[in-house]
């Protein structure tokens, strides 16, 4: 088949995979089959975070740059994007709408102001990004700290998009209360976003990184990653590229933030620094420098709480048995399996059955026999009250026991699967002759910092 | 005149909170190279300490006998809480990559922050007054109160017995030693791991001073009070030259300084009080970009 036509279909079949999902997520469900408003909002915050993991992994996995004011691009784009929509596209709206029809009047006018958002925040990473990229390592990540904090800052003393009080919809500049007349602007902000305009995005955003990541702009950011020195000393212009992959990836977010404003009313709170941290967790726990890491990542990131808000025990025991496995199947070794079970599929079917029904024994002996759960709660109350102190304690151990995040450097897919059943067992070498990928590797300029400090 | 006395003194109040925590966030950098992201939750289980201490002991009223046995349990239980962080948590991940380690700390930061919310419940509890705050008026309207000379009084004990620790005891003499090359500390001898628990001792006490002067100063403490506050620390440090501790306190007063001045003159030209907290990050951008290395750090020049 033609390549074309191979992308083609791909496009149709993941157009209507998220069709179908955004018709289940609607009142009227898909042929009987529906997801519940509480868990549309989870997979919603799935695709965003998503849309966030996957861009900031452009400038910090792929070109090395340690930014932690990912989410102050999103700020903007969710501001600037409920702006427009609140304060001037009402009246081309309507005038659409007589065209066009409502729907798709909405559908265009939503599309303008998710990229006014995506370019609004470029020009924010622009001015951010000239003169913070000179930096390096702990002092770039604290500068692009400081910058996400400041814009916060900025919009909670802006009365027009509500200030501290978040932004709901049109403000009057004179009284400072929202508006009453309609004619000032929309009283509040449409919700436009569905999961098919998140899923969308998310596969663009997916789409374009990879292709960067792919093409010779991708080569020169991972020279720059690998080597910022060498690779000024091969004619490289690394600041430009530098700022380029940063502008990328803040157009990116500023989409996401878009898409957020028009979904959960933005507020201030809702970008603090400490969503800029929740983001690099997904890319570092996903691995740095991999795309389908930084998916898995945003995944598990955000279903994680939710999960331990409904299953604390189960997550904790299927956690727990990782490394109880481990040593296991190593000792039983794919030698002694029947042959379908030696490679590939067979053998991941293998793993997991194997696990699943370790599973069922350890659930059984803990919860059923020994009630576990009673005793643990006549101790510390309910534990999903807990539930945040358990994500804390994940995290830090799966830093202890896999520092390179789950997938390394590597991408998860077909080809993955099938090397991974030619490599023998317990190698741990990285993919695709990437190199060592950042997470892996000391950081060269603090040694050299260190030499000179010495002298 | 009153006006910028007062706003000198608050300043200059706020400013030597942030320089303990900062001391904390330097010390570490400059031996570990880790920007040890839970340091401004110790800020936190320090002011936490202080309360149970008190509470336990009965302590309700006015004493100085009673201060005093609130701030050394604090600080030893927090450097407890800090010695163990760092066996338990950083010393595995030490020998990986700085974004896992960094991960780790946030990791141990949100660990600390939802379990106190978990046990304590997320609302301020009040903190036991135990000093009469009478306020002295200096000339005009500015005045000083007791516990903000309390502040001033313990902070600057403190750093001059960090500073006795650091340049006149075999031990300070070894964390310099591990803070120059690790590596080399190691062959001459040194037990580097007993120094770096050491430091997390030495920066989470400190910390926990910090935080029970504050919470005689303003008597609210809550299980969130540490990220701000921590956060402004760590910029505190990084403006003076992160791994350098005349540095960190030079950071910390300016950022007070520069809050309280916004909060007091900023209307006349313009900026709004409510920018107070951008202004430390405002201050941190530009001499960062004017000296990237802080005020008093030492440029590192790079060689092919």
């Amino acid at each position: 088949m033609p390549r074309f036509l191979k992308r083609l279909l791909g496009a149709v079949v993941i157009a209507l995979v998220l069709l179908a999902i955004n018709m289940a997520m609607s009142k009227k469900g898909f042929f009987g089959f529906g997801i519940d408003l509480y868990q549309v909002d989870i997979w919603k915050m799935v695709g965003i975070n998503i849309i966030l993991a996957v861009s900031l992994n452009l400038i910090n996995g792929f070109t090395g740059q340690f930014s932690i004011g990912h989410i102050g691009f999103m700020a903007i784009g969710a501001y600037s994007s409920a702006y427009l929509t609140v304060y001037f596209t009402q009246g081309w709206e309507q005038q659409l709408a007589g065209m066009l029809g409502a729907q798709a009047a909405a559908a265009i006018i939503f599309t303008f102001v998710i990229l006014m958002g995506a370019l609004a925040a470029a020009v924010a990473g622009l001015v951010v990004g000239i003169p913070t990229l000179r930096l390096r390592g702990d002092y770039l990540a604290i500068a692009t700290l400081g910058f996400a904090e400041i814009i916060r800052i900025i919009i909670v003393n802006i009365n027009k998009v509500g200030a501290a009080t978040g932004f709901r919809g049109c403000v009057d500049p004179v009284t400072g209360a929202t508006c009453v007349d309609p004619a000032m602007g929309r009283l509040t902000i449409p919700a436009y976003t569905n999961f098919m305009w998140i899923g969308v995005f998310a596969v663009i955003t997916i789409v374009v990184i990879y292709n960067i990541v792919k093409s010779d702009t991708g080569r020169v950011l991972i020279s720059i990653r690998e080597d910022e020195l060498a690779a000024q000393a091969m004619g490289v212009n690394t600041t430009r590229y530098k700022v380029t992959a940063f502008v990328i990836s803040a157009a990116f977010a500023g989409v996401a933030g878009a898409l957020y404003g028009h979904w959960r009313l933005p507020h201030p709170n809702d970008f603090t620094f400490v969503r800029s941290f929740e983001i690099i967790i997904m890319i570092v726990l996903g691995g740095m420098g991999s795309i389908t890491g930084s998916v898995l990542g945003a995944v598990v990131i955000t279903i994680l709480p939710e999960f331990l808000r409904t299953y604390p025990y189960e997550i904790v025991i299927l956690l727990a048995l990782i490394p109880i496995m481990v040593p296991i199947l190593r000792a039983i070794g794919r030698n002694r399996l029947p042959q379908s079970l030696r490679t590939g599929l067979g053998y991941y079917a293998f793993v997991v059955a194997a696990y699943a029904v370790l599973f069922a024994i350890a659930r059984l002996i803990l919860i059923n026999l020994l009630s576990i759960d009673i005793r643990l709660q006549s101790v510390i109350g309910d534990i999903s009250n807990y539930r945040l102190v358990i994500y804390s304690l994940l995290l830090i151990g799966l830093m202890l026991t896999r520092p390179q995040g789950v997938l390394g450097g590597r991408e998860f897919g077909f080809n993955w699967l099938k090397r991974a059943q030619r490599r023998p067992e317990g190698d741990e070498a990285v993919g695709t002759s990437k190199g060592v990928p950042i997470a892996e590797r000391d950081d060269p300029t603090a040694d050299r910092a260190k030499e000179v400090e010495n002298r | 005149m009153d006006t910028f006395v007062q706003q000198l003194i608050n300043g200059l109040n706020i400013g030597a909170i942030y320089a303990l925590i900062a001391l904390g966030y330097t010390m570490v950098y400059g031996i570990l190279r880790l920007i040890n992201f839970a340091h401004g939750d110790i800020y936190m289980v320090g002011a936490f300490a202080g309360y149970f201490i008190a509470n336990s002991l009965g302590l309700a009223g006015p004493s100085w006998g009673g201060l005093l046995v609130v701030l050394l349990g604090s600080m030893i239980v927090a450097a407890l809480v800090g010695m163990a962080i760092e066996r338990f948590a950083y010393r595995p991940v030490r020998k990986y990559s700085r974004m896992t380690t960094l991960i780790t700390a946030i990791g141990v930061s949100l660990l600390i922050e939802n379990l106190f919310v978990a046990k304590f419940g997320g609302q301020g509890r009040g903190f036991p007054q135990l000093l009469q705050d009478d306020a002295y008026h200096l000339f005009g309207n500015a005045a000083i109160s007791k516990s903000q000379i309390l502040i001033f009084v313990v902070s600057i004990a403190l750093m001059v017995l960090l500073q006795w620790i650091i340049f006149k005891t075999k031990v300070g003499t070894a964390m310099r030693a591990v803070s120059f090359n690790l590596n080399s500390a190691k062959l001459m001898g040194i037990n580097t791991n007993a120094i770096i628990t050491f430091t997390f001792a030495l920066g989470s006490a400190l910390a926990a001073a910090a935080g029970v002067l504050t919470a005689q100063y303003s008597p609210t403490i809550d299980p969130l009070m540490g990220i701000t506050t921590g956060l402004k620390a760590f910029v505190a440090a990084v403006l003076g030259g992160i791994g350098n501790i005349p540095g960190a306190v030079l950071g910390g007063l300016l950022i007070g300084v520069a809050e309280t001045m916004v909060v007091g003159y900023g209307a006349n030209i313009g900026i709004a009080s409510t920018y107070r907290d951008a202004v430390a990050f405002a201050i941190l951008i530009l001499v960062l970009l004017l000296r990237p290395s802080g005020l008093l750090g030492s440029t590192v020049q790079e060689k092919v």
